[in-house]
């Protein structure tokens, strides 16, 4: 039998009690957490604080200006910026298809002896300085590129983007021409994207459910048939998050694009063609002999490739986040 | 109606299939099976005759083998790395691990529904059903698609929860209706034989009635082959039944094997006794 009785019915405060040593982590937890917070913070705050005054300066002009002429003050970031994004994308075209085969064969096909020598391998191409990359890219890879660039151009040539301003019939071809481009700097940054996109694309492979791979098993599927329909699908969010990850470090890289591309102020979209630039690029080369007004300028160019990475990180890191949790993603 | 869950165990009549002649599934029949995970010896020569027409139980404590005896029938147990084998499955009279005999053949004729229900996240309703067609390249038509999605998810009785939202996920549906979407989206292949490792241990009990259920409409087209913890299910669905048993630091055998009411009413082994009765395991 139910006894009434008067009660006040609001929710009551309920005080955790939690022990001491718990308070104490979490408080040292919560504090490293918040000081991080506040360092990027500051970080994005500075540059643009630095920014403001020479987006006061140049207005408009400092996207659509290509070139970077302090001495007749000309300032702008628009072939630099254009030149970032092409990087970064023959960096991606170039990565993606490696990343996803290392990925699926190291988590679906490599013998479980040779798995964990493979991971670290690839882990490795992630520790190597990118000074190094940038030397590989200009003895090892530009003087057997150009001919791959050739290549390119002689069949495909008559895609803009592939288009090179010399005869690549000639008997005598301008191999220099074909040195130094922005398509030879994608394909060096892309063993650096490589590593990244590789390692989240491993993670979420291996987090496929085993009771559905089982599933497409038992149904009599093959093996490539379970990954199309059960690794592939529950991984694609990795998939694009672990790319665009990669694609944030690709628009960062600087001293490796800095030794392989050769400088040239221009929008351009030919890419196969010698020169070509990109914002860090720039922001290292023009550190060091810059005046003030220059400096600031620097800065906003920073602060603009700030902007970017800091929108594909965080896109990529809500993709991979809700590839992990295993829900759909849409995209 | 009766309580699915009574204590004592009442056997009725259990169902049969009017005559052998008239069962189209297959017979399965396992001669010799001995398995290794590794060098550590799971099952030691076991040997079942599993008839056209029938449900088979494997009964037996956990850790006896039944699982894995289950899983070497349709060749899933070579699918863990450590894994290996002696003996013959016969499906109606050929090995099925004879070297000409392609695995992803053999795993379409003998499905399998699993313990925890399965089904393809990020597939609709429909698209689960036809997953099996997909996987093994059998063509179907428009038309016939939409038949055949119909029919087996009658067979696997879920037609009338899900006809209006056939293109949902899959993973929407509840744990008994995934369960029989799994097992609809095995019998769409068409398969002689059907395997279940314990597919209601993990659903509440209308759900697993609701599987017992069609488990006897399957019968007649299908050898089924179930493994289960509950005594009451065995009683209720299979006509025959195998207990495993693996003593301490022995392989798993089967202790005795037989009709099911004579397993449950008089065994022949005293451990079987036992265990059917709820003194061990």
């Amino acid at each position: 039998m139910a006894v009434s009785v008067e009660t006040l019915d609001t929710p009551r405060v309920i005080h955790p009690g939690y022990p001491r040593v718990d308070r104490i982590f979490h408080g040292s937890a919560r504090t490293v957490a918040i000081v991080v917070l506040v360092v990027f913070g500051a970080i994005g705050l500075f540059l643009g604080l630095k920014s403001i005054a020479t987006f006061h300066r140049y207005g408009t002009h400092f996207f659509s200006q290509a070139d970077w002429n302090p001495e007749l003050n000309k300032i702008g970031i628009s072939a630099t910026l254009l030149g970032t994004v092409e990087v970064a994308i023959v960096a991606l075209i170039v990565a993606f298809p490696l990343a996803l085969a290392t990925a699926l064969f190291i988590s679906e096909y490599a013998p479980a002896r040779i798995k964990a020598t493979l991971v670290a391998l690839v882990d490795l191409m992630a520790a190597v300085p990118s000074v190094i990359y940038g030397a590989w890219g200009f003895f090892l890879l530009m003087p057997s590129a150009k001919y791959v660039s050739r290549w390119l151009h002689q069949n495909l040539g008559f895609i803009p983007i592939f288009r090179v301003d010399t005869d690549p019939h000639a008997a005598i071809w301008a191999q220099s021409r074909y040195t130094g481009s922005m398509f030879i700097a994608g394909i060096v940054v892309s063993m650096m994207v490589l590593p990244i996109a590789c390692a989240v694309m491993r993670g979420v492979f291996a987090q496929a459910p085993p009771g559905e791979r089982e599933a497409a098993f038992a149904l009599g599927a093959t093996k490539w048939g379970m990954i199309r329909s059960v690794v592939l699908p529950f991984g694609r969010g990795g998939i694009i998050g672990g790319t665009m990850l990669g694609l944030g470090r690709a628009l960062g890289e600087t001293v490796a694009v800095a030794t392989v591309l050769f400088t040239a102020f221009e929008v351009k979209f030919r890419i196969l063609e010698t020169g070509g630039n990109t914002i860090s690029k720039l922001i290292a080369e023009r550190f060091g002999d810059a005046t003030t007004v220059q400096l600031a300028a620097l800065l906003a160019a920073g602060f603009v490739l700030f902007l970017m990475t800091l929108m594909v990180n965080t896109l990529a890191a809500i993709l991979i986040s809700r590839s992990r949790s295993g829900a759909a993603t849409e995209i | 109606m009766t309580e699915p869950f009574d204590t004592t165990i009442v056997l009725d009549d259990p169902p049969v299939a009017t005559s052998s002649d008239e069962a189209v599934g297959a017979r399965l029949e396992a001669v010799g099976i001995s398995a290794w995970f590794g060098s550590n010896k799971v099952l030691d020569r076991v040997s079942l005759d599993m008839p056209p027409g029938t449900v088979t139980a494997l009964i037996g404590p956990s850790g006896c083998g039944k699982s894995t005896f289950l899983r070497i029938l349709n060749r899933m147990h070579e699918s863990v790395p450590s894994a290996k084998l002696s003996g013959e499955v016969h499906l109606n009279g050929q090995d099925i691990y004879a070297p000409d005999q392609r695995v992803t053949e053999t795993r379409k004729r003998i499905g399998m529904v699993f313990q925890k229900p399965n089904p393809f996240p990020t597939m609709s309703i429909a698209e689960n059903v036809t997953a099996g067609l997909r996987l093994t390249g059998m063509k179907v038509s428009r038309s016939e698609r939409a038949d055949l999605i119909e029919r087996c998810l009658t067979r696997g009785g879920l037609w009338k929860e899900v006809k209006d939202r056939l293109h949902e996920p899959g993973g929407a549906l509840s744990g008994g209706q995934q369960q029989r979407l799994c097992i609809a989206r095995s019998l769409a292949v068409d398969p002689d034989v059907l395997l279940m490792d314990e597919p209601c241990s993990a659903l509440d009990p209308t759900s697993t009635r609701r599987i017992e259920e069609t488990i006897r409409d399957l019968m007649l087209d299908v050898t089924i082959v179930i493994v289960t913890h509950n005594m009451q299910q065995a009683a209720r669905v299979s006509q025959q039944c195998a207990f495993f048993l693996a003593e301490l630091g022995t392989p798993g055998v089967i202790v005795e094997a037989g009709p099911t009411k004579r397993i449950f009413n008089e065994p022949e082994d005293p451990r079987t006794a036992d265990y059917v009765n709820g003194r061990f395991g």
